[in-house]
């Protein structure tokens, strides 16, 4: 068993994830502590989405996909057998590469569709989740005129920031991101990246990201992965400045991947 | 020189493109025009009709071929209650199995229970009404019908003696009989659901069940709703199977336990033997209207249907 320091937040303990016959995630130990931005990064292929999506057991939905090993969120491993996937989604939102809103429903109907599912919805508190929600994507000015407006009326970015506010608006402790800015332009790239910067001061962050500078922008701690295996991982500045190994090198200046 | 354009490129003849295209156009108009070919007919054969009657045709009650009254409402009744009803059972039974077929079981199974659904829709119709006949209606008449009318004879629905032949009956097999084509295109349709927007329901902490609520029904909603519709048009058009099964009987009457009529029926039954020319020219009208109205739901399925694949592939 590995040490878990103080303030871990999420720990994965010797994480496997195989495909059928693919082992597409190798024996990956790592921490990610409370309150920070853990960024992962590597060549297209290497396991990234499938470490992300196996923190909030989405490769349930898989049927080909098998995980062993175990993920303490808080200490506790929520592989376990008594463990509801159900109860701990709520625990780790997840916003996704490309923007997915409901098409059939309201941006307000949108922003409140997971808080709805705790079965108590109150107009007048529901009202206040989506003032607030949107206002921490910054989207709540621009749209707070049209809020029973379809959803897809929104721009890709505009969308993206949707998505993330729906996810906040649940309460969770931590949100994983698969590149969530690839489907977006600079400007609200750089909306995105702003966000995150504010959102680390109540949630634990996840990003994945195929963007070197972004990586280095917005996270504190950065896990570098090739072939599946955990390469390195450490300090954002000393990864991009001094990293320990070779390949890791290679990738951050761009000699290979 | 002389430069012509690549469609009429010596060496290879006239473009192969150019020849495909201009066939399917061809072949679509000429479809077409066989339906308008087709309607313009049918009119034309039931002008006698329409100058006699007029729009009593289909307010009307009195249909008697003797005396010279055509009033066609018995059928019109008859027509959409079977159909509208057999809908009403068949929808949520339909969707049920579609959400089984696809969200629930896995990939083997389901294809499996997917290919034994479109099976039933390629029985004949004839079969349906045989086994209707001969199963179905005795069934009913002993059990069923008795049942109902003890429990619920109070009902304008449930009075009545129990014929076996009878309203219900048609209901009831032309659920059987729509139940597959529904299942069989929303089934499509909620393949079409892309999965990031089940993993958007999961992720906020979704079960399967508010997943295929929040997520996957709404996104597939009008073209289920294509679905159903095309459901009706097979329901309102369907003949043997109903003729076999529903008495025949032109009344109008709320109770399913009594034996109706409907419009295609009453087709299949009197063409054959039409009494006079005004006889032969009033069930023309009949199926002048029958051909409009499937002719319309049918439109309207298809639009929705398309709607839906548009969407579905611009986004995904
Ligand atoms: N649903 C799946 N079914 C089968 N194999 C999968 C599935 N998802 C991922 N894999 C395999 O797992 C391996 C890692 O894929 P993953 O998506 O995690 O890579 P990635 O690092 O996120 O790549 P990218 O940067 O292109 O998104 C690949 O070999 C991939 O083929
Ligand atoms: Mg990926």
């Amino acid at each position: 068993m590995s040490e878990v320091t103080m303030d871990a937040k999420i720990t994965l303990e010797q994480l496997n994830v195989h495909f059928g016959t693919n082992h597409a995630v190798k024996d990956v130990t790592m921490t990610m502590a409370t309150n920070s931005v853990s960024a992962i990064i590597g060549p297209s292929g290497c396991g990234k989405s499938t470490v992300l999506r196996s923190i909030n057991r989405m490769h349930d939905l898989t049927p080909s996909a098998r995980v062993s090993g175990a993920i303490l969120l808080d200490g506790e491993n929520i592989y376990c057998k008594e463990c509801d996937p159900v109860t701990m989604r709520r625990r780790v939102g997840m916003v996704f590469q490309k923007p997915n809103p409901f098409p059939a429903m309201s941006i307000y109907d949108n922003v409140v569709a997971g808080y709805k599912l705790n079965g108590r919805a109150r107009r007048s508190e529901m009202d206040g989740i989506v003032e607030q929600s949107l206002q921490r994507v910054s989207l709540w000015d621009e749209v707070k005129d049209r809020l029973h407006v379809n959803a897809m009326q929104l721009s890709g970015g505009q969308q993206q920031r949707l998505c993330i506010a729906r996810t906040i608006a649940v309460c969770p402790e931590v949100i994983l991101m698969d590149e969530p800015c690839s489907a977006l332009d600079p400007i609200s790239t750089l909306k995105v990246e702003e966000l995150i910067d504010e959102l680390k001061e109540k949630y634990t962050i996840v990003i994945v990201t195929h963007n070197m500078q972004q990586a280095a922008r917005v996270s504190d701690t950065t896990a570098f992965f090739y072939l599946g295996e955990l390469i390195e991982m450490g300090d954002t500045k000393k990864i991009f400045t001094n990293p320990e190994k070779k390949q890791t090198e290679d990738y951050i200046t761009g000699r290979f991947g | 020189m002389i430069f012509l354009p690549p469609r009429w490129n010596i060496k290879r003849g006239l473009n192969g493109d150019f020849v495909f295209k201009g066939m399917t156009v061809l072949f679509a108009f000429s479809i077409l025009g066989i339906l308008l070919l087709m309607t313009v007919a049918m009119y034309r054969q039931s002008l006698p009709s329409l100058a006699k009657t007029g729009w009593s045709f289909i307010t009307a009650k009195e249909w008697d071929p003797v005396e010279g009254n055509f009033g066609a409402l018995p059928y019109i009744h008859g027509s959409l209650l079977s159909s509208l009803l057999s809908l009403a059972l068949a929808t949520p039974l339909s969707i049920a199995t579609a959400l089984f077929i696809t969200e629930v079981t896995n990939r083997r199974l389901g294809s499996m229970i997917a290919a034994l659904v479109e099976l039933l829709a390629a029985i004949p119709s004839v079969i349906y009404g045989l086994w209707g006949i001969l199963v179905m209606a005795p069934w009913l008449q002993r059990t069923v019908e008795p049942f109902l009318n003890d429990h619920f004879g109070s009902l304008p629905f449930f009075s009545g003696a129990p014929y076996g032949v009878s309203m219900l009956a048609a209901v009831l097999i032309l659920m059987i009989m729509i139940v597959p084509i529904i299942t069989s295109i929303t089934k499509e349709v909620l393949l079409a659901v892309p999965d990031s927007q089940r993993e958007a329901a999961i992720a906020l902490g979704a079960t399967r069940w508010e997943m295929i609520r929040m997520a996957v029904l709404p996104y597939g909603r009008s073209g289920i709703l294509g679905a159903v519709i095309l459901g009706l048009g097979r329901a309102i058009g369907e003949t043997m199977a109903v003729t076999m099964v529903i008495g025949n009987t032109p009344k109008i009457s709320w109770s399913l336990l009594d034996p109706g009529y409907t419009m295609p029926s009453v087709i299949a039954n009197e063409f054959a033997e039409a009494s006079s020319d005004l006889h032969a020219a009033a069930l023309m009208e009949i199926g002048l209207i029958l051909l409009v109205i499937t002719l319309v739901i049918n439109i309207m399925a298809r639009l929705l249907l398309w709607s839906v694949t548009r969407t579905a592939g611009g986004k995904a």
